[in-house]
């Protein structure tokens, strides 16, 4: 019994963390039709960013986590702004560029950082464990939890109740229809991305405690964002939400109870849903 | 052929037939490694350059090969029967891929194809009791066909030698034949072609099997030369390298892949000896060449070359700036 709630708090928690890399990644490729493949390097360089300035500098672990979601948002833009906005259309360039890029970035981490994986000690707050029904449970990946949720009910209130989600929104539908509207299409894709990025940064810190920071960490993330991408359905924010918490069930339970098999159960539905429904489990199909 | 083209040719020709005569076993290998990714990249050429589908899975069929075979080695199989076993199952795996992905076209066919890429990535590298996981699977032996050996590096560069050849003229027939003008067609036309009769779909599906089958044909070779595989050779770095090498040569020319190959090769191998941060300078390159040479270094050169020159001509009011463009 006990084995199967601490796997069910580890799944909610890195879905919780999967939520936040994805949720941009979502936004990315369903307005700007950007498959964005440095993505998972951006959460990377959050978390060593934060990492360094959380343990190397002593600064407190959420403005260490907000820094690193600045420093990450500013580095997305400078990319978008002069690399792929040279390829806006050009999808297969852009693949291309945002995969030599995210070499770049983990090269520059392995640098910088060496090759030692970095572990991160959490806030002061989430120390420590709380016990319910006779269990003990880890404060930080509940808070972990918590964060993911009220960041996904913050992007809800902001694409679905603000005059900007609107514009975001009708940007996902019709991108052109949006631009004869005079909605400004690339300033709000240039948010989106700042957004987006910010994110992933901001998740890769703060998932640090838990996941440790090293090299790979990206390669590691960016196909289980793919997956919950292309499960929930490019651009749609709920789709991100649940597409997240079914990865996390499926990878820590497959884990658990098949570790030889993990990773294929994890890319089968994944394939499954590619083929039968192209547009995700919430996506809206495209013409 | 002009007389300046037989001389190169000739040239060519003899560098690289006497190459072990001159040369060390370790740049033997690294040779015979460039021609083995020269042939992978053809194969991938077929379908990013001829059919303009972009896989980003490709390494995992190139590796499913040299799993397949040493597997079978590992289980007993002779040297002939665990090439055959390799070449079949890769292509039925092939044939599977091609059903499952080609249902699409552009971002997503790259995704399914990256999708089913780490799919296999995955059992390579987890399911432990079969493959050794991250172990890899070593192999004994070279074969020896009609009793002639392979084990020596020179040995094993002339049979490379001898299957990148054959390999480059099956693509150039491929090419040139009516087929090939076929698949350019449903490349640039799809619609077109379909409205001319041609079904796209059956000719896309042969040229994926055709591109399996040389992926196949290099995965075994490379397991041969290193006498080892490991779940790396199927990952999607692998992939992106072998998408490179094809894009930086010049996706659908003949030899543009075997110079990508070089470049990457000798890139991994050589330069990083005294480059420290050669997978930076690999990642720029990419950048590089997608944002100013998307046709590839060599045709991309001789533009930018032109572009300079006419320049200096003194033609200022009509420096129109030649983007070079992507396929939507």
């Amino acid at each position: 019994m006990n084995f199967w709630i601490v796997l069910a708090v580890n799944s909610l928690t890195l879905g919780g963390v999967l939520f936040m890399l994805s949720a941009g990644f979502s936004l990315i490729f369903g307005l700007m039709r950007i498959p964005n493949l440095m993505h998972g390097s951006l959460f990377m360089l959050g978390a060593y960013v934060g990492a360094s300035l959380a343990s190397g500098f002593g600064i407190n672990f959420w403005l260490a986590a907000l820094v690193s979601a600045l420093i990450t948002a500013l580095l997305g833009v400078l990319i978008e702004e002069t690399v792929l906005r040279r390829l806006a259309g050009a999808e297969q360039a852009q693949v291309l560029v945002t995969l030599g890029i995210s070499f770049m970035i983990a090269d520059l981490c392995l640098m910088v950082w060496s090759g030692d994986p970095i572990s991160v000690s959490a806030p002061d707050v989430l120390r420590g464990a709380t016990r319910y029904f006779g269990m003990a449970f880890s404060n930080f990946r509940l808070g972990v939890i918590f964060i993911a949720l009220t960041v996904a009910a913050a992007l809800w209130l902001l694409i679905e109740r603000t005059r900007i989600g609107a514009m975001i929104r009708a940007g996902v539908d019709d991108p052109q229809m949006a631009r004869a509207m005079g909605i400004p299409v690339s300033r709000i894709f240039t948010g989106i991305f700042f957004l987006g990025a910010a994110l992933a940064g901001f998740g890769g810190f703060i998932a640090s405690p838990i996941l440790s920071v090293y090299p790979g960490l990206d390669t590691d993330m960016l196909p289980l964002a793919l997956v919950v991408v292309i499960l929930g359905g490019a651009g749609s924010l709920l789709g991100s939400l649940i597409g997240s918490f079914i990865v996390g069930i499926i990878y820590n339970f497959g884990q658990a109870l098949f570790p030889e098999l993990a990773y294929f159960i994890l890319f089968a539905p994944m394939v499954a849903i590619l083929v039968l429904r192209p547009q995700g489990l919430f996506g809206k199909p495209t013409a | 052929m002009t007389i300046r083209n037989a001389l190169t040719a000739g040239v060519v020709g003899l560098l690289v037939l006497s190459l072990p005569a001159w040369s060390d076993a370790y740049h033997l290998n690294i040779t015979s490694q460039i021609l083995i990714f020269g042939i992978f990249a053809t194969g991938l050429n077929v379908l990013v350059g001829y059919a303009g589908l972009v896989s980003l899975g490709h390494a995992s069929l190139f590796g499913f090969a040299a799993y397949v075979l040493a597997i079978s080695l590992e289980h007993g199989a002779s040297h002939l029967a665990a090439i055959l076993i390799s070449i079949g199952l890769t292509a039925l795996c092939t044939g599977l891929f091609a059903v499952l992905s080609l249902r699409s076209r552009g971002i997503t066919f790259i995704m399914i194809t990256l999708a089913l890429g780490q799919l296999l990535w995955g059992l390579a590298y987890r399911w432990v009791s079969f493959t050794h996981g991250d172990n890899g699977v070593r192999l004994d032996s070279r074969p020896s066909p009609f009793g002639l050996s392979l084990e020596a590096a020179s040995e094993f560069y002339f049979l490379t030698l001898l299957v990148f050849l054959l390999a480059t003229l099956a693509v150039l027939a491929f090419r040139n034949s009516a087929f090939g003008a076929v698949l350019v067609g449903t490349r640039d036309q799809p619609r077109r072609m379909t409205a001319l009769g041609y079904d796209v779909w059956s000719i896309r599906f042969f040229s994926f099997l055709f591109s399996g089958l040389l992926s196949a044909v290099a995965g075994i070779l490379f397991a041969y030369l290193h006498y080892f595989v490991d779940p790396h050779s199927l990952a999607l770095t692998s992939s992106a390298e072998a998408l490179l090498m094809v894009i930086s040569g010049g996706a659908g020319t003949v030899l543009g892949p075997l110079a990508g190959a070089g470049l990457v090769v000798i890139m991994k191998n050589v330069a990083s000896g005294y480059i420290e941060r050669w997978n930076f300078a690999l990642g720029l390159i990419f950048v590089l060449i997608v944002v100013f040479m998307p046709e590839g270094l060599v045709p991309g050169t001789r533009r930018l070359l032109r572009k300079i020159r006419q320049n200096w001509g003194g033609a200022i009011f009509h420096r129109g700036v030649e983007v070079p463009q992507w396929p939507h």
